[in-house]
Parts: C-alpha cells; structure tokens; sequence
C-alpha cells in the first residue's frame, strides 16, 4: 500500500496496516465531527507515526499513484473538518 | 479519500489525464506527455519564487519595524532627560506595539522560510520524477505494444501528476500563508501611517500631537539657551533675577 503524507512524500506500508490506519482514521473522522481537537491530535500523531514507523520512503525516480493521501503534517483542526468528515480518507 | 483526494484531483491531475486522453498514439502522448510535465515544472517555479518575494518583502517590513524600535527608544531617553515623562511613556508604549508587531511578523518568516525550504525540495524530487517518466518513456515505446503501452504511460503519468498535484497543493497553503501575513503587514502600514512609529521629533509632515510637542519642547530649551547666553553678554546688569546665568549655562 502506498500513503503519501501531503507535501512530504510517499511511503511503501505492509497492506496488513490498511486496516490499523482505517481504523485510526474513522476515529479521527468521530473527533472531528464532535469537535474534539484533543482527540484527533492524538489519533492524527498515531496515523503519522504509523506511517514513518511501518513505511519505507518510496525512491525519488519511482513513478507510483498513491492508494492514500494524507493532508499535510501540520493540518490545523478547522482544516482536518473538512478533510476528516464522512468515510474518512479511507472510504469503508 | 473523501477531502483531500477531492483537492489533490485539482489542476495539474486533471490536466494530466486529459492530455493522456487526447492522443491516439501512444509514442505521441509520451512525449506530449514529457513536454507537459516540463512546462508544469516551469509554472511550479515561479509558484516557489512567487512565495519568495513575498517573503522578502516582508522581511524588508521587519527590518523596518527593528529601526522603528531603535529610534522610539532613543526618543524616549531624549524626553526623559527633558523631564518629560509622559513623552517618555507615550514613546515607549509605541515601541512596545512596535516590538510586538515584530515578533509575530519575524515567526511568521519564518514559517514562510521552512515552507519555501520543502517546496525547494520537493520541486527537487518533482524533477527526478519527470526525468524517470523520461526514462520510462523511451522504455515503454520500444517494448510495449499500443494497449499495454496506454496503460504502462497512464500508471507513470498518474505517478507524476499526483507528484505534481501535491507540490501544486504545498504552493497553494505557502501562498495562503503569505496572504494572512500581508494582511497583517497591511495593518502595520497602516499603524506606520497613523505615525504610531514615527521619530518623535522628525519635523515636516506627518506629525502627530506629540511629534509636535516634543519639537516644540525643543525649540522651548533652544530659546532658553539663546537667551541665557544673550543675557551672559549683556553683563551683570540684566543678570540678577535669572538662575540660568549661574553654572556656566551659555557654554552649552
């Protein structure tokens, strides 16, 4: 599975983290949509670490479509209720 | 990808699959496909260096504001040591506003600094990009037949376009950034106009009820001194009833 970090890059995840990062996300949509900007930093800061952690930056002059794309790392919390709202980044 | 995927499909992708539609032939959209990617790097350029001007010219706006301080400072030791301290307090009030202005400007510079810094370097990685399509094009023309070779391009333009699109979005917040510090450097001008930074005794226009008091203060001690020193000349006659004839006051 392929994740770009918006204005970063892509990183290459094992496809078992699909569902672990699905799972972070749905609830990043919840505290989005409840307002709880507590929660979604939390979340969001887990959805980055998953991503440095399991990924491997994919090489420069490698030409791949990203299966998710990630807003940028420094998202603000009115900007993540727009993006977090609904199926998520990930649609179920 | 309910959001963001919505915004990353903007321009550049948009503009990338329609000229992948265009062509027939595949060689053809290959290198109608290079010589895109080669002009979109262009206008990403000038994006980058759109962002810098802005913030050069905001940081002209804080050298600026740094002086401001400098000379609101002096001013305020210059009406202290005329005894007067409500010129003194009315010139350090402004130098405060002045120093505040300047710390959120100077954060905010350098927010723009490290945006600029990873556009750089992702406009970097953009370019080895378009180079491996380069590659991959002279590739997919000699071993590909028409089909496999349509779907091969689209997977490696998908990859640069979504490349492009993403570099296409950082420009974009870098340039909303640079919009709420213009405004907030329009409202420094705007303070600057008011003459809330202005040198407290600059003669000429401008001038604001302190400049005004302040400069006739001035003018106030420079009588003073004329006329001491005049009545010194005069001699003793005239002497006897002004304390500034003692202590050697025309010397000054």
């Amino acid at each position: 599975m392929i994740v770009r970090i918006a204005g970063e890059g892509q990183f290459r995840l094992p496809d078992s983290d699909a569902q672990r990062l699905n799972e972070l996300d749905n609830r990043a949509v919840t505290a989005a949509e409840q307002g709880d900007e507590t929660g979604f930093q939390e979340l969001w800061n887990q959805m980055l670490a998953l991503v440095e952690t399991d990924g491997e930056v994919v090489a420069d002059d490698e030409l791949v479509e990203s299966d998710v794309i990630l807003p940028p790392r420094d998202v603000t919390f009115a900007e993540a209720q727009g993006e977090f709202t609904g199926d998520g980044l990930i649609p179920d | 990808m309910a959001g963001l995927g919505g915004r990353m499909s903007t321009v550049f992708k948009a503009k990338i699959s329609k000229m992948l539609d265009r062509a027939e032939d595949p060689s053809e959209t290959l290198d109608y496909g290079y010589q895109k990617q080669v002009e979109l790097l262009q206008n990403v350029k000038k994006g980058i260096a759109d962002v810098t001007t802005s913030k050069k010219r905001l940081q002209m706006q804080s050298q600026k504001l740094e002086q401001s301080v400098v000379k609101l400072d002096t001013q305020a030791r210059q009406a202290l040591s005329q005894g007067r301290e409500d010129l003194a307090r009315a010139a350090l009030e402004r130098k405060t506003l002045a120093q505040t202005e300047l710390q959120s400007l100077d954060t905010q510079v350098k927010q723009l600094e490290d945006q600029q810094q990873q556009l750089t370097d992702n406009e970097k990685k953009l370019r080895v990009k378009i180079e491996a399509f380069r590659t991959k094009k002279e590739v997919i023309k000699a071993q590909y037949s028409a089909a496999e070779a349509q779907v091969k391009i689209s997977e490696a333009a998908n990859g640069v376009g979504e490349e492009m699109a993403d570099l296409g979005l950082a420009i974009q917040r870098a340039e909303d950034k640079t919009e709420e510090m213009r405004a907030r450097a329009g409202a420094v001008e705007e303070l600057e106009a008011a003459g809330t930074f202005d040198d407290l005794t600059q003669l000429g226009g401008g001038q604001d009820d302190i400049d005004r008091e302040l400069a006739s203060l001035g003018a106030g001690a420079q009588v003073d001194d004329e006329l001491a020193a005049m009545k010194a000349e005069l001699g003793p006659g005239s002497g006897g009833d002004s304390p500034q004839l003692e202590g050697g006051e025309e010397s000054r």
